[in-house]
Formats: C-alpha cells, sequence, structure tokens
C-alpha cells in the first residue's frame, strides 16, 4: 500500500471514523459493516465505492486494516470531490477537504449515543450508522429514525454479543452486510432503497456467520406472519412478497418506513426479549410450518425424507445447486442421505434464512441440530466461528420447539462431537476391520513401532512417588554405584516417551529393568516404596552382575517358563477381566496389584507358598480401574521383556534362592509387602526348597499383587535380579550394607536398608516376572500374525503369477 | 501430512484435487496424473480376481527423490492419489491407510449429498476442512 500522508485534521477525523467502524474493539479491523454503511454516507454511487475498496487494498485483504481504511477515507473524499479516482491523487492531491458523511448520521450518531448508551458504544454507533441509508433518501430524524435506531439496537446487541462481521469479508460480500444492516430496521419491511441487493446475491458467500447471524435475530423475530408468507411463498415459486426483502421490488419509499416504523417497533420490542436468543433458533411457527411441510413429502414424522425427494423440495427454493449442497452438509447430520424431521427442519430454516440472505454457517448451529440422545458430553466443542450463535444458546433454553433446555447445555459438546463421534467411529470400525482383514500385520507393527522405543529402554529412572527416605537414598545409592548407572540414565529420559511411561510416571517410574516398568508401575499402585526398593534391588541385581545384565534388563527365567505360563494361564484367567482393552499383541494385565499382606503375615511353610501365590494371583484383581492402564504397562513390559529376554535365564535358579534368602533377610515391611510376597510366591514356585521358611523372612505374601501372573513373573523378576545377586549376594547384601552407613541413620538403620533391598530385589523379580508373562502374550501375539500372514499369503498366491 | 491429495473420478479426469500452496501447484498435478497409470496397471493386475478381494489400498505407488505417491481406489473406480513429501519423517503405512480412510468417509458423505452430481467437482466445505487436515502445515 503506498504511503499515505494524512494532514493532522485528517488523521484526527481518519482516527476517530476508524474507532467509530472499529466495532469489535480490535484497533485494527474496521467492522465492514460499518465502514459500508459510512461509504453508503458517503453518497457515493456503488461502483465508486467498489472502486474505492479495490484501490484501498481491502479487496485484496478481505477487511479494512487500519491503513485500509484510512486510504479508502481519502478516496472517499477524492470522489467526493470530484476527482477521478486514482492511487497516486492520494498524496498527490493536496488540500483535500475532509470525507463527507452524511451528516446526519453524525447527528443521529451523538443523539443515539446519548440515547443507547447502555448499550455501549457498538449499538450506539451503529445506530449512528444505521440511519444513514435511509437517512441517504431523505434524512429524517424522527421519532421513527429512532425506532429504527431502537430496532438496529436490538440488533447491535446481538452483533455486540457475536463478531459483527468477519475480517474475512471480501468487499463483495460487502452487499451481504448491506442487506443485513437494511434488515435490520426493515423488520419485515422493506424500505431499504436497495439500490443493488439483487446483483448481490449472486456471489453468495457462505462465510458470514456472524453478520448473518447478528442479523438473524431481528430477522427472526420479526413477525412471525411475514415470515410464514416467506415460506409459503418459498414453497411455491420465489416469493414476490416482500419479505424477501432482498429484491429490488421491496424498494419502498421512506414513507412506508415511517408508517410502518411504530408497528415494527413494537415488533423489535416484543422481538428483543427474544432476540437474545440464539439466532437461528426456529420460531414455534416456523416449527410447525417446517413439519407441515414435511408432511407434505412424508406423512410419518418419524420417517425419513429420501434424499431425491429433498432435493426436489428444496430445488423449489431456486437457491443455487451449491448452496443447497452446503446446507444438505449442514443439516444432514448423520449423514445418511435422508432428512428426519429435525434435519429437514433445520435445513428448511437454512434455506428459509438463505433466502432472506442470511449467509450459511460454517457449522450447523446448535439449535438447529437434530436431537441427539445418547451422546456423552465430550470435551470437544469444535470452535464455531459464529460466536454469537454460540453466545445466544443462553437463550437457547428459552426456544420451545427446539431441543429441549436440558439439551442445550450438553447439545453444543453433544452435537458438535457427534461429526468427531461418527468419525470415530468410522475409523474404529474401519480399524477393527483393518483388524480382521490382512492387515492384522500393520496393526502389530503399529503396536511393536512404540514399543520399540521401549525395548531400548532399559532402566526406567523410578521417580519414587511415595516419600521413603530410605528407599530414595537407597536407590541413589544404588544408582550411583551401580555400573548400570548409564544405562539407566537413558531410561531416564526414556520413560517420558512413552505413552505407558505417562501413565506409570504418575505412579512410580523405575529405574528397574525393562521388564519392572510395566510390571512395577502397574503395582506401584499399592505400593511405590515396593517399587523403589525393587528397582534398587535391581539395580543392585544388576551392578553385582554387571557383565550380564548390564543393558538388557533381567531376562524373565527360562526355567520357569513353566510357571510363567501357568502364571499365564493364570493371567488369562485374571486377564480375562480386561479382554479387548487390547489390541493385537497388547497384554491386558489384570488391575493393580492389591496391597501386599503383610511380611510378617509370610507363609511359615514353603508349601504355602504356591498356594499362597496362587491366593495371590486371585488377590489380584483387585483394582479393576487400573486395568485400563495395564495394557499400556503390558505393552511396555512385553517389550521391555523382549530386551531382557535371553539374559537371565541362568539366574532364575539363582535367584530364586537369592529370593529366598533376601526374602529372609527382608524384614517384612509394608512398602515391600508386595515383593516379598510376590517373590515368596515365585520363590516357593521355583525353589521351595531353598527358601529357608523362616518367619523372619516376613517375605510372605503381604499383598498379593493383583495380578497373579504378575506376582510370579514379579517373583520370577525378582528372582533373576536376585540370581544375579546371588552370586554375589553377600557382597550385594553388603554392598546394601555398605551403602547403608553413608545414609546417616543409626544400626537400626542398616537393617531397614537391608530390609528395603529385599524389598526391592522382590520388586524386580515381580517385574521380570512380570515382563515375562507380557512377552509370552507377545509371543502368542506373534505367532496369531504370523498365521493371518500365512492365510493371507495364501489368498494372494493366485496372483502371484499376475 | 500429504503435500499433495486428488481425488479422480473413474473415467480419470479430476474430482478435487489440492496441493499445498506454496510448491508448484502444477508439478503436483502433473505427478498426480502419471499416477493414474501406475494406479490403474495395480488394478488390473489384480483384477482377475473377484473384485471383492481387491484391497482398497494400493500403497506406494511410486517413489521419487522428493516424494512419494500414494494411491487408494474404491470399489467404484474412484481414485484417491496422495502425494507426501519424502523429507517428512516417514509416514508410517498406517497413518497413510488411516488418512485414506477418512478421504472415503468424507467422499461418501459427500454422495450422500443428493444435491451433489456424480461426477461433479467437489466443492464440499467438510470434505475442504478434512483435507486441509491432511495437508501439510506450510506457512
Amino acid at each position: 500500500m503506498e504511503g499515505l500522508t494524512l494532514s493532522e485534521a485528517e488523521q484526527r477525523y481518519y482516527c476517530d471514523l476508524f474507532s467509530y467502524c472499529d466495532t469489535e474493539s480490535t484497533k485494527k479491523v474496521a467492522s465492514n459493516g460499518r465502514v459500508l454503511e459510512l461509504f453508503r454516507a458517503a453518497q457515493l454511487p456503488n461502483d465508486v465505492v467498489m472502486q474505492i475498496m479495490e484501490l484501498c487494498g481491502a479487496t485484496r485483504l478481505g477487511y479494512f486494516g487500519r491503513s485500509q481504511f484510512y486510504i479508502a477515507l481519502k478516496l472517499v473524499a477524492v470522489a467526493q470531490s470530484g476527482l477521478p479516482l486514482r492511487v497516486e491523487s492520494l498524496n498527490t492531491v493536496k488540500d483535500l477537504p475532509l470525507p463527507r458523511f452524511v451528516v446526519s448520521k453524525n447527528e443521529q450518531e451523538s443523539r443515539h449515543t446519548a440515547l443507547y448508551s447502555s448499550d455501549a458504544d457498538n449499538a450506539a454507533s451503529y445506530s449512528g450508522v444505521i440511519p444513514p441509508p435511509p437517512g441517504r433518501i431523505q434524512v429524517k430524524k424522527g421519532s421513527v429514525s429512532h425506532d429504527t435506531v431502537q430496532q438496529r439496537t436490538s440488533a447491535d446487541q446481538q452483533e455486540s454479543t457475536s463478531p459483527v462481521v468477519s475480517p474475512q469479508q471480501s468487499p463483495p460480500t460487502s452487499p451481504h452486510t448491506w442487506r443485513k444492516h437494511n434488515r435490520h430496521p426493515s423488520g419485515g419491511n422493506n424500505e431499504r432503497p436497495l439500490a443493488g441487493p439483487g446483483p448481490f446475491w449472486a456471489p453468495f458467500s457462505e462465510a458470514q456467520p456472524g453478520s448473518s447471524a447478528t442479523s438473524d435475530p431481528i430477522w427472526s423475530g420479526h413477525s412471525p406472519p411475514p415470515h410464514q408468507e416467506n415460506w409459503v411463498s418459498f414453497a411455491d415459486t420465489p416469493p414476490t412478497s416482500a419479505l424477501l426483502a432482498m429484491h429490488p421490488a421491496s424498494v419502498q419509499d421512506q414513507t412506508t418506513v415511517r408508517t410502518v416504523a411504530s408497528a415494527t417497533t413494537t415488533n423489535e420490542i416484543r422481538r428483543q426479549s427474544s432476540s437474545y436468543d440464539d439466532p437461528w433458533k426456529i420460531t414455534d411457527e416456523q416449527r410447525q410450518y417446517y413439519v407441515n411441510q414435511f408432511k407434505t413429502i412424508q406423512p410419518d414424522l418419524n420417517g425419513f425424507i429420501p434424499g431425491s425427494a429433498a432435493k426436489e423440495f428444496f430445488t423449489k427454493s431456486k437457491l443455487p445447486i451449491l448452496e443447497l449442497s452446503h446446507i444438505w452438509e449442514l443439516s444432514d447430520f448423520d449423514k445418511d442421505g435422508a432428512l428426519t424431521l429435525d434435519e429437514f427442519c433445520a435445513a428448511f430454516h437454512l434455506v428459509v434464512a438463505r433466502k432472506n440472505g442470511y449467509d450459511l454457517p460454517e457449522k450447523l448451529p446448535e439449535s438447529l441440530m437434530p436431537k441427539l440422545i445418547d451422546l456423552e458430553d465430550s470435551a470437544v466443542i469444535p470452535v464455531i466461528s459464529e460466536a454469537g450463535e454460540q453466545t445466544g444458546e443462553v437463550g437457547y433454553a428459552s426456544s420451545p420447539a427446539e431441543a429441549p433446555p436440558s439439551k442445550s447445555p450438553s447439545m453444543p459438546s453433544l452435537n458438535q462431537t457427534w461429526p468427531e463421534l461418527n468419525q470415530s467411529s468410522e475409523q474404529w470400525e474401519t480399524f477393527s476391520e483393518r483388524s480382521s482383514s490382512s492387515q492384522t500385520l500393520t496393526q502389530f507393527d503399529s503396536n511393536i513401532a512404540p514399543a520399540d522405543p521401549d525395548t531400548a529402554i532399559v532402566h526406567p529412572v523410578p521417580i519414587r512417588m511415595t516419600p521413603s527416605k530410605i528407599h530414595m537414598q537407597e536407590m541413589e545409592l544404588k544408582r550411583t554405584g551401580s555400573d548400570h548407572a548409564n544405562p539407566t540414565s537413558p531410561l531416564l529420559v526414556k520413560p517420558p516417551d512413552l505413552p505407558e511411561e505417562n501413565k506409570m510416571s504418575s505412579s512410580v517410574k523405575f529405574t528397574a529393568g525393562n521388564t519392572v516398568n510395566g510390571y512395577s508401575s502397574s503395582d506401584s499402585y499399592t505400593s511405590d516404596p515396593e517399587q523403589i526398593g525393587s528397582t534398587v534391588t535391581r539395580q543392585r541385581s544388576h551392578s553385582g552382575t554387571s557383565p550380564d545384565s548390564t543393558a538388557p534388563p533381567p531376562p524373565p527365567p527360562r526355567p520357569h517358563q513353566s510357571h510363567s505360563r501357568s502364571s499365564s494361564l493364570d493371567m488369562n484367567r485374571s486377564f480375562s477381566v480386561t479382554p479387548g482393552q487390547q489390541q493385537a499383541g497388547v497384554v491386558a494385565y489384570p488391575p493393580a496389584v492389591p496391597p501386599r499382606p503383610q511380611p510378617s503375615q509370610g507363609p511359615g511353610p514353603h508349601m504355602h507358598r504356591p498356594v499362597d501365590a496362587e491366593g495371590l494371583i486371585a488377590h489380584t484383581s483387585t483394582s479393576p480401574q487400573q486395568i485400563p492402564e495395564q495394557p499400556n504397562f503390558a505393552d511396555f513390559s512385553q517389550f521391555e521383556a523382549f530386551a531382557a529376554s535371553g539374559v537371565n535365564k541362568e539366574e532364575d535358579d539363582e535367584i530364586e534362592r537369592h529370593t529366598e534368602v533376601l526374602q529372609v533377610e527382608k524384614p517384612s515391611d509394608s512398602a515391600s509387602s508386595l515383593r516379598v510376597a510376590k517373590a515368596d510366591g515365585r520363590v516357593e514356585d521355583k525353589a521351595p526348597a531353598n527358601v529357608p521358611t523362616s518367619a523372619g523372612k516376613g517375605t510372605t505374601p503381604l499383598a498379593p499383587p493383583p495380578k497373579p501372573i504378575r506376582r510370579r513373573l514379579k517373583s520370577e523378576d525378582e528372582l533373576r535380579p536376585e540370581a544375579e545377586e546371588h552370586t554375589q549376594k553377600t557382597g550385594v547384601i553388603a554392598a546394601v550394607l555398605a551403602s547403608q552407613p553413608s545414609i546417616p541413620r543409626s544400626v537400626g538403620k542398616d537393617k531397614k536398608a537391608i530390609q528395603a533391598s529385599i524389598r526391592r530385589n522382590k520388586e524386580t523379580n515381580t517385574v521380570l516376572a512380570r515382563l515375562n508373562s507380557e512377552l509370552q502374550q507377545q509371543l502368542k501375539d506373534v505367532l496369531e500374525e504370523r498365521i493371518s500372514l500365512e492365510v493371507q499369503l495364501e489368498q494372494l498366491r493366485p496372483f502371484s503369477h499376475l | 501430512m500429504a503435500v499433495c491429495i486428488a481425488v479422480i473420478a473413474k473415467e480419470n479426469y479430476p474430482l478435487y484435487i489440492r496441493s499445498v500452496p506454496t510448491e508448484n501447484e502444477l508439478k503436483f498435478h502433473y505427478t498426480v496424473h502419471t499416477s493414474l497409470d501406475v494406479v490403474d496397471e495395480k488394478i488390473s493386475a489384480m483384477g482377475k480376481a473377484l473384485v471383492d478381494q481387491r484391497e482398497l489400498y494400493l500403497g506406494l505407488l511410486y517413489p521419487t527423490e522428493d516424494y512419494k505417491v500414494y494411491g487408494y481406489v474404491t470399489n467404484s473406480k474412484v481414485k484417491f492419489v496422495m502425494v507426501v513429501d519424502s523429507s517428512n519423517t516417514a509416514l508410517r503405512d498406517n497413518e497413510i491407510r488411516s488418512m485414506f480412510r477418512k478421504l472415503h468417509n468424507s467422499y461418501t458423505d459427500i454422495m450422500c449429498n443428493p444435491f451433489y452430481n456424480p461426477g461433479d467437482r467437489i466443492h464440499s466445505k467438510a470434505f475442504d476442512n478434512m483435507v486441509t487436515s491432511m495437508m501439510m502445515q506450510v506457512c
């Protein structure tokens, strides 16, 4: 835009005008409506106005920025001076008088500003602007104009609630807004000297939500009979009734306006009470009319109107097919190609609105949405461009014919989410069909893919959720002292990346081995310390077995595969709770681990352990609410298990022994009760003989993890690390003990440290066991995938020769 | 995120084509046009079998150094062609499939509109919005 030099007076004047037009107080964009009114007030021919708008760049931009507005004003001045409109004239013409706008406008402005100050500046200024169009023809500032202004005030009020004009309006659309403004005072009258509204019908722009919305209240609030006329005529032929105000034939002289103004005033007043409602609300009369029309096509009110019949019906409205198509898109809510009564009313309402010049909204207004039931409120409320309409929802409750008020609060989300739900449901359907089709592999891949990063995660950093100094300190010690501190660091980073991690992070994050992540977090619901302990245990174990378990977490104990499988059987049993939670390849894990029984409860005889383990397994189904998270954990653990697989086979036995020993060592600790219990259970499963069943073990199944398998797996997990520890069990313990002293505690704390380490070991065991079970599940899934792939291959074999 | 999405009618004329505006759109138009040959080739290759067994998703039609072209054909021989940028972090096959599925769903919604004559250009706003969501977000 070429530079514009303005004199001081001009600057001030333009600035005032801009702020006057800046109804939205954006300080940047002048409301197109106001601008157009202003230009009308300039008493310039329409084509000149268009030219000005093009020159100033508003056409290009679609809105009136400050610079465009100033340039436009300058061009108005140029035009009013009779000079040809040229871009150069902006700066070359000196001593140009200020652009003149209908003086009456200004007078009214000031007057109405005082009168209608309640409605904020918008209303007042707006009302000031509105009179000009009629004033253009005959400046008559009588009470009538007040009335009209009053009407406009209400319109303003409506407008103020909604964006007056979308900034994206391009000048060609200005006629729409102009029409809209014209409509306001007319309210059914056609006083507006419609210089050229007819031709402007052609460039229908549907992106006029704000303006159309704001004008709707006035329009809809207008006396119903005019509407009736509209509709009736609509059904037959293009109505010649003046109510279809947009036709040039509706031009009437001012007197008509004046005489009717008083009548309209009352209407306006009546309307004002309801004008605050949703501009797209269908009134009772309208609704009744729509229903009658529906019956002519489809006698059954609960039935559908097929698309073809609807097409014929709405084609009679003589709207362009493009617009009818858009109306259909908006109103056919369920996209079934047929219209229910509600959809039909919405479509009809939109057609009538369109015929009266209101621009179609981008999205279906909520008041027009068909009643939906059984839709949960979702947080998704798409931003509807017609903010005014949305704010008008407040009055929606008063809408008698449309959805019940109770629906209004939920309707927005309901109706808005309906398309998303539809689409999402479709996606799910497709997804399911995909799963059933030859795309299981891809599904599996997708499942695997996210897991791959997980597999890389070896030692997720445990974040202690429960404050436990001992554990914290121990863990830190372990971390620092562990050879796998480094491996853990990547894990520190990794866990947040995992989606499951996010969930797990809520509970506990583990620096434990891979397997621990899923398991431990699942268990962490009730026993964070345990997990932490297990983490520490694992670290300890890792440090103990540095060469072996460096990168991958201790693999599931191979020798105990039988157990795991049996445990997997248990898993199946317990996992039946969460059948459909996972897609292929995801293990549905039982709910969170129930609190372990106190270690003191530890079953004395080993023989009880298996039973206990079973019992523990039975306990697994305690927290169903944790099931949803379990699958995530499951995935994660599975992959971890993958990474961990094949490492610690040989350690199982040792682990068992160690577990037992450790269990013995670990004093009953409620925190580690779960772990202990698990370890106990597993120890029992694996090496019943080894464990010196001393009551002091306290490793009795304190609180068997909710997942029986997990428990077992955990024990396996724990066993694994403990097996590792076993080799240096003494050393480990010594290390633990050694670590203890570093912690400023009394002697008694050493014992606690030992207990904590035992706990951690147990936790590690459980985690590993869990990982193992998850791996088993994955293996099964992979096998299924393979089978499906083979089937596909068979199917495609006939094509192979092509 | 696709760079160009096109809907081709059965008679191999475009019903809808939209590209990321910053790029030379003509290049994408040409790419889509040439990819139709590959689509036809794949259809005919599988056409000997029952059409039912033919999968809708055709997969990668052909890659170039700059981008890859994916195809999808409906049972009514309406083709969806999608051009994605190779430099884009490799879009997973699943994602491409889901994008095509969304396209297909939107297309069926358009078909349900009685005011839409099959064979017309697609002017649906809903379809535009959906495609916009799938296009690369280029400033």
